[in-house]
């Protein structure tokens, strides 16, 4: 019995000694992905974060064009790619654009039904945020107690501190972007860690205070630079023509208008040396890469960043009946996105105008629209395309290399003709002068100038020279025609003459996941 | 750790060696086992009393002990569904003969059962556990392990993935226990723990294994059962027990079978005829337009093809197996041999597999040392037919040709764009290409061959017999490789790529691979002690388990035909080794009281890799009581009542596959190659912070259950009726971040509950027992209810649920969702209107919450997929030399959403707005849907009742009794697989995983001829 008391006890103690060693056993790393640590030992890790900053921009995962996604549980390139989602929300709720498509709520945008369920603003929502979250990792990570202690010094430090104030704007941009969209959106920054207490929603006035300020703050760090060597990134004009666009809507997001601060900001950005391209067409096309009228943009590329969102989709989509898909650089065509005779109509002599930037394709394509889901009703838009100005087609007929802008000199014209005319300090004739370029680029001559302006005929020249630039439902809302009766187009609110919709659709509802995830946050009125 | 074995291992080894050569003055038995009618019985285990010396009847009933020392010697012979048998002889001469005729007993009390970690028996039983053993297997070209016991278990459904060659099985026990993660339960092959992963070329894990090798199936239910197993045991434990080494000479086993598979179904598509009907006639609409009508009616073609005769034919299947088993001179060994070649009746897919068994268990040290080494080792070679073919030959215009007439795309038919200028693509884009140049024109092939090798040790400690060491080491290994070449010439694979000097690049020469390995060790202590004093017998378990597990996933980059690599497509990392393991600690106590009164407790503690340091250890504990009633004195003599066992149990168990390796921790991945950024004139690699969640654990389920085991008539009628009530919590679910707090949107959180209840009942009867008549039935039923009954960290009145289920048919639409109160994965959708003739009316649909506008708070949820009633019914039957046999499985209230019908059964999927022709769903001449819009394909008309009734297996067999000069045994068998399915379902199938039918792979109807050789 002492034997087995013995024998037992040796057991024991062999079995204890084995045990420690695989409690060790279990920590287990990955082999390919890396710690935070190891990311931010070098300035190379930085600029490598930093490119992921920027790429959720354009790029819907860690892969291209699909695989890997940021946003998961949705469609990865029709549901989660940024401008694929906010050109949705903003155009095809308009006048501007109709889709033939089936996708689940996809229609709702004409028929004006949308609910908190929509996929496509959920996409959108938690992609703006997911941006948010990681500028927001970016500045914890680049303090400059980070720096000193990660051994990072000298003028490597200094370009890190001055992507401080590049990841800043991003930030300011996405915050602009939920603000104008959905209104109230959940709120975090820097000091908001992950794991810590959840984000806290923030008011739509309270939230264009906090851009502003962001915006000045970092007005002053960003380089005014635009050469290739910034292109693509956020500079100085990019937060002046921001806040420019801020201040310009500033009635809708507070109440209170700032037309003088709009014109101040149009003009600082004006100044600042950037000209208008001289062929319109080429804004849109593949060698429209660091063209001198573009003061931010989405960077898009055949090869290297691939995604099913972007150019990709604006060049895919609008391309159906008989177009011939190789005209355009592409392998083919999605059948999907046209235009509504509101917007055909806008030209003088639509789809044949004098005016060059009336670029519709009308063989086999209706102006009427019966059906919203036939792609031959409505004209359609071969605005993007996967070439150059002078035809060459892309490197690759999948992925267009056409770049997107997010802001070029031309809204800083209409931005400061506008402010001008709704009372702010800008001089009348500078505002006729700056208009009467962009008209005299579009004809090619002097015969599209005009001698006066009025609000409605911005509103029209807005959608002249933006169209399909995600600008559309921000302007009808700021002209008070989005929801209402004073302005109708064809199947807005699903009728084929269009209809008034309910005031609260004004804004987009916070996506009902959110709702769900995070119980500080309340739905906006109406949803 | 792995240090330790080794040494074990070799000493082992050495003491294996030696003991051949020892002997003492002992000598033989041997003899035949039959049963009441004569029949030899394979596989009967024989031991003498008192000892460790035992072994198994060979194929022929034949048996044969040696070294039995002089003097009175006592055999039992135990075989499961016969009563035991114990016969004294005195030995005093070299050899002695003792024959055995066993009699039936449908419930022998005293059979051994396999538990995790050890064995029971079945009186001492107090868990849901039911066993089935070789001879209940359902017979015939089974190429799959599980299908043996498919319809054959009470809350066991096993459904066959699909009809493709060496498709492996969705099994779920007791409707699983798991949302999101896996409801997989844990699947252990002779104390190896297979890891679920499937491996690159081979989707089944359990395929690989030869089911003629298989002895029994334990199917451990109730957590009193599986919480030896803790955190992996939530989902039900089947441990598969292979064949071992008879007694003697060897005996040579011989079976092969010839199986000749059919098309028993194919997707209701219109003919020729009625297709050209229906594009002729079509009358015009915003969906055909008179443009796009004009167009396309130039695509009518002349021929009449009926596609999915062109891509389904029937196949051919010969399965070969060979044995032998025997001991020599001490050694029991059984060594078995398997090829099998099965066609797909996809054509051109083809599975051809080689598998090697062998298992030796010598027992040394006059026996108080048992050795197990066990090796199943496979070598599969496929090749997959691509599975586009089955929903393009569903979809491919009838009216016109396979081959073109040209020698353009491999002499294929495609539609070809008329305008398309010089150098441009001349295909249609998004077209579909030709059904059958998918067959053709892409070959993938793979090879895999995965071993599975373990040696266990069961040594009866010399100062304390009645405590036992156990020690298993092991390992199960896996590679797979293939490649996929497609030649330039194919329409599917045109102009894939622009290489780096800009030319298009087609075809496709890639390959893939795959390892995975995974090792395991156990060590654990038995006591078992008979204390008649005390009426009691106690039997006490400890140990621990170690279990390693890891996969090399290789990358490679994407290649045209001729070599030309795609620009940007080299992976990051040519090599990602993930991995996790498990570390455990277990012990479990069985007490029995006057054979009346038994008590089991269990304890498992595990901690796994996957969860963060400080939280990562679960201790999942389980009580059972159970009650022979039958053993109270007014019931003993009872001449009906033969059994009646009362069990209660109660406990926790765990679920960790649904966790990610590494989630728990902060890590940065880069970007591949074709997912830069450009920053000013440079573009670079992103690094991405993953989401991530601390706070991870298992999930945990807690499970009552109430059983009860009957038996009559001298167990003539046996079964067993089982309650049981699961609840799992914290349920491993992707849950929506609150936007802005992690570095993902979604990410899986324990959060939510879910309970499954039900009952089963299991009836087996003897309804026939004559010498040379019997007739065994079996049946059971089972109801199973699923409810999800919490899904949010936070209440929320206005979460309507969590919508799953893609369906093909516009981007992102959900067909169903998991929301508090109803079943996983209710259907989720519109009311379909229909007109007084009942019709369904094209995108009109009830307008349930009456705001005058359909929008997504008009979806309701419908039924469910899962079904709540599942019934099994077999029987064999015996007379004189023929014997036969059937398996039944039904089950009720299962829903299929048609998705074949929603996506090809309009106007708009056959006048392609991307201008070509398709074929559709006969459905479109029942709704004449347009196919505009996105609501419809949310309509429940689509969800349909998909209840059935199939008869898996039917069959016939005759004994020819002994051939070649009296040498050798002969049995001849036909069977049909699958012979017919009864639903009202208008699919290909009604069984189809998850509810969401689209271009399934139909189940082939097989009629097989078998012989098998005793020799």
């Amino acid at each position: 019995m002492k034997n087995l008391i013995i024998k037992t006890g040796a057991l024991v103690v062999a079995l204890t000694l084995s045990l420690s060693a695989c409690k060790d056993a279990l920590n287990l790393q990955p082999l390919n992905d890396v710690t935070s640590e190891v990311v931010y030992s070098s300035p190379l890790g930085y600029k490598q974060a930093l490119a992921k900053v920027y790429g959720s921009f354009a790029l819907t995962g860690n892969a291209g064009p699909t695989g890997q996604a940021d946003i998961v549980g949705l469609d990865e390139g029709g549901n989660a790619d940024y401008l694929r989602t906010f050109w949705k929300a903003q155009e095809l709720s308009t006048d501007e654009a109709v889709i033939a498509w089936g996708d689940a709520g996809i229609q709702d945008f004409h028929n004006m039904n949308w609910t908190p369920d929509n996929a496509f603003l959920r996409g959108l929502y938690f992609r703006s945020l997911y941006q948010v979250t990681l500028v927001n990792e970016f500045l914890r990570e680049s303090t400059d107690a980070k720096l000193s202690s990660r051994g990072i010094s000298g003028t490597e430090s200094d370009k890190i501190r001055a992507n401080r104030a590049e990841v800043r704007f991003l930030r300011a941009y996405q915050y602009w972007s939920l603000m104008d969209l959905f209104g109230n959106p959940a709120f975090t920054t820097e000091e908001n860690p992950i794991g810590g207490p959840l984000p806290k929603q923030i008011g739509r006035a309270e939230l264009f205070k906090y851009i502003e300020s962001e915006l000045k703050a970092i007005e002053t760090i960003l380089p005014q630079d635009r050469t290739i060597a910034y292109y693509g990134r956020a500079t100085k004009g990019a937060a002046q023509a921001l806040l420019a666009r801020l201040y310009l809507n500033a009635t809708v997001y507070t109440g209170t208008a700032k037309n003088n601060e709009a014109v101040e900001y149009a003009k600082k950005v004006i100044d600042a040396g950037y000209t208008l391209e001289s062929n319109y067409r080429k804004i849109s096309l593949n060698d429209n890469t660091n063209s001198p009228e573009f003061i931010m943009t989405i960077n898009y590329d055949g090869q290297k960043s691939q995604v099913f969102g972007g150019t990709t989709f604006l060049t895919h989509a609008a391309i159906g009946g008989s177009m011939q898909a190789g005209d355009y650089g592409v392998d083919f065509g999605w059948g999907g996105l046209r235009t509504t005779k509101a917007l055909v109509n806008l030209f003088p002599n639509g789809a044949n105008s004098a005016d060059r930037r009336a670029n519709f394709y009308t063989n086999g394509q209706s102006l009427e629209i019966v059906s919203l889901t036939s792609f031959t009703d409505g004209y359609a838009v071969p605005k993007f395309q996967n070439k150059t100005s002078t035809g060459t087609p892309g490197t690759n007929i999948t992925f267009v290399d056409a770049d997107f802008p997010l802001f070029r000199l031309p809204e800083m014209h209409l931005i400061y003709a506008e402010a001008t005319l709704r009372g702010g300090s800008g001089n009348a004739a500078t505002a006729l002068g700056y208009i009467n370029a962009l008209r005299t680029r579009a004809y090619g001559n002097s015969n599209g100038a005009v001698s006066a302006l009025t609000l409605d005929l911005i509103l029209d020249e807005r959608a002249r020279e933006l169209y399909w630039e995600g600008h559309r439902r921000t302007d009808l809302n700021r002209y008070g025609r989005f929801v209402t009766g004073t302005y109708l187009w064809p199947w807005k609110g699903g009728v084929k003459d269009g209809k008034a919709v309910e005031d609260y659709r004004k804004v987009y509802p916070i996506p009902a996941a959110d709702i769900t995830a995070n119980p500080g946050l309340i739905q906006n009125n109406g949803y | 750790m792995k240090k330790n074995y080794t040494k074990k291992l070799v000493f082992l080894l050495f003491f294996v060696l030696i003991s051949f050569t020892t002997f003492a003055q002992t000598g033989n038995i041997s003899g035949k086992v039959v049963d009441e009618s004569n029949q030899p019985l394979p596989g009967a285990s024989v031991v003498i009393t008192g000892t460790r010396i035992g072994t198994q009847t060979d194929p022929n009933g034949n048996y044969s002990l040696t070294g039995i020392n002089y003097g009175n010697v006592s055999v039992t012979i135990k075989f499961i569904g016969y009563n035991d048998l114990t016969k004294k002889i005195q030995l005093n001469s070299a050899a002695a003969i003792l024959d055995f005729k066993l009699s039936l007993s449908a419930s022998n009390l005293n059979e051994v059962v396999v538990i995790g970690y050890g064995t029971t028996t079945k009186k001492d039983l107090t868990g849901a556990v039911t066993t089935v053993s070789s001879k209940d297997f359902t017979k015939g070209q089974i190429t799959s392990p599980e299908q043996l016991i498919a319809g054959k278990v009470a809350g066991v459904q096993i459904t066959q993935g699909s009809g493709e060659p060496g498709s492996g099985s969705n099994i779920l026990i007791r409707g699983g226990a798991s949302l999101s993660a896996t409801n997989y339960p844990l699947i252990v092959v002779d104390g190896v723990p297979l890891d679920q992963g499937g491996i690159a070329g081979s989707p089944n894990a359990l395929g690989l294994i030869n089911p003629n090798d298989i002895e029994t199936f334990t199917v451990l239910k109730d957590a009193s059962a599986t919480a030896i197993y803790g955190n992996r045991g939530s989902n039900g434990v089947i441990i598969i027990t292979t064949k071992k080494g008879t007694s003697g000479a060897p005996q040579f086993t011989f079976g092969s079978n010839f199986a000749y598979g059919t098309v028993a179904n194919t997707t209701d598509v219109l003919s020729p005829e009625q297709f050209r009907d229906l594009v002729t006639n079509a009358p015009t609409s915003t969906t055909v337009t008179p443009a796009l009508k004009t167009k396309l009616l130039g695509q009518l073609g002349s021929t009449n093809t009926d596609w999915q005769e062109q891509v389904y034919d029937n196949s051919v299947t010969s399965d070969n197996n060979f044995s032998v088993s025997g001991t020599y001179k001490t050694l029991p060994y059984r060594l078995s041999l398997g090829y099998l070649n099965q066609d797909g009746i996809l054509r051109t897919g083809n599975l051809e597999r080689s598998t090697l068994g062998l298992n030796l268990t010598p027992s040394l040290f006059k026996n108080s040392l048992k050795v197990t080494l066990s090796v199943k080792s496979s070598l599969s070679k496929s090749v997959f037919a691509d599975g586009a073919a089955i929903g393009t030959a569903a979809t491919f215009n009838p009216t016109q040709p396979v081959l073109s007439g040209n020698t353009n795309f491999g002499g294929y038919f495609e539609y070809l764009n008329p305008q398309a200028g010089a150098g441009q693509n001349p295909l249609v884009g998004l077209a579909p290409r030709n059904p059958v140049s998918f067959l053709d024109l892409r070959n993938n092939t793979s090879d895999v061959n995965r071993t599975i090798g373990n040696i266990t040790l069961d040594y009866a400690l010399p100062f304390l017999k009645e405590l036992k060491a156990n020690v298993n080491v092991g390992y199960d290994i896996a590679n797979g490789k293939g490649t996929v070449i497609v030649p330039e010439s194919a329409g599917f694979a045109f102009r894939r790529f622009a290489a780096s000097n800009n030319v298009q690049k087609s075809g496709v020469n890639n390959q893939y691979k795959q390892q995975r390995s995974n090792f395991v060790s156990d060590f654990y202590l038995n006591y078992l002690k008979d204390l008649k004093s005390i009426k009691s017998r106690i039997d006490v378990t400890a140990g621990t388990a170690y279990q390693a597990f890891e996969a090399k996933n290789y990358s490679f980059a994407d290649f045209s035909f001729d070599g030309t690599k795609s620009p940007n497509s080299d992976p990051n990392f040519a090599i990602d080794i993930p991995q996790n393991r498990l570390f455990s600690l277990y012990g479990r106590v069985i007490y029995t009281y006057n054979d009346k009164y038994t008590f089991t407790g269990t304890v498992r503690s595990d901690a796994s890799s996957r969860i963060n340091p400080d939280d990562r250890v679960g201790i999942f504990p389980s009580a059972a009581i159970a009650y022979r009633i039958s053993e109270e004195n007014f019931l003993k003599s009872s001449k009906v009542l033969s059994d009646l066992k009362l069990r209660l149990s109660y406990g926790e168990t765990g679920q960790q596959d649904g966790i990610g390796n590494y989630s728990y921790l902060p890590n940065y991945s880069l970007s591949t190659p074709t997912a830069q950024y450009q920053l000013g004139n440079e573009f670079i690699p992103m690094f991405r912070p993953a989401g991530f969640n601390p706070n991870l654990k298992w999930e945990s389920t807690a499970t009552t259950n109430f059983g009860l085991d009957y038996g009559f008539l001298k167990n003539r009628i046996y079964g067993t009726i089982d309650f049981y009530y699961k609840n799992t919590t914290d349920l491993l679910n992707n849950v929506t971040q609150p936007a802005g707090s992690n570095f993902i949107n979604e990410f899986t959180y324990n959060v939510g509950s879910m309970t499954n209840k039900g009952v089963e009942f299991m009836l087996n009867t003897v309804a026939v027992d004559k010498a040379d008549f019997k007739i065994n039935l079996g049946f059971n039923i089972t109801y199973n209810q699923n409810r999800i009954t919490n899904l949010t960290l936070f209440n929320d009145p206005s979460y309507i649920g969590n919508k799953v289920g893609g369906i093909s048919g516009g981007t992102g639409n959900l067909v169903q969702i998991n929301a508090v109160g109803t079943a996983r994965n209710t259907f989720y959708v519109y009311q379909q209107v229909y007109n007084d003739a009942g019709k369904p009316l094209d995108g009109v649909f009830v307008d349930r919450n009456l705001d005058g506008q359909i929008t997504d708070k008009d979806l309701y949820k419908y039924k469910t997929p899962d079904g709540n009633v599942f019934l099994g019914f077999s029987s064999n039957v015996t007379y004189k030399n023929w014997s036969g046999g059937f398996t039944m499985r039904s089950n009720l209230n299962n829903y299929v959403y048609n998705n074949v019908a929603s996506s090809t059964g309009t106007f708009r999927n056959i006048f392609n707005p991307l201008e070509f022709l398709s074929n559709g769903s006969t459905d479109i001449l029942n709704t004449g849907f347009s196919g505009s819009g996105d609501k419809y394909f949310l309509s429940d008309y689509y969800v349909q009742n998909a209840s059935f009734l199939r008869m898996d297996n039917l069959n016939v067999g005759y004994n020819f009794g002994k051939v070649l000069k009296g040498k050798a045994n002969l049995n001849i068998n036909a069977n049909i697989q699958n012979a017919f399915v009864i639903t009202n379902y208008d699919g290909v199938d009604p069984e189809i995983s998850g509810g969401i039918d689209n271009n399934f792979y139909p189940r082939p109807r097989t009629f097989a001829l078998g012989l098998n050789l005793g020799f």
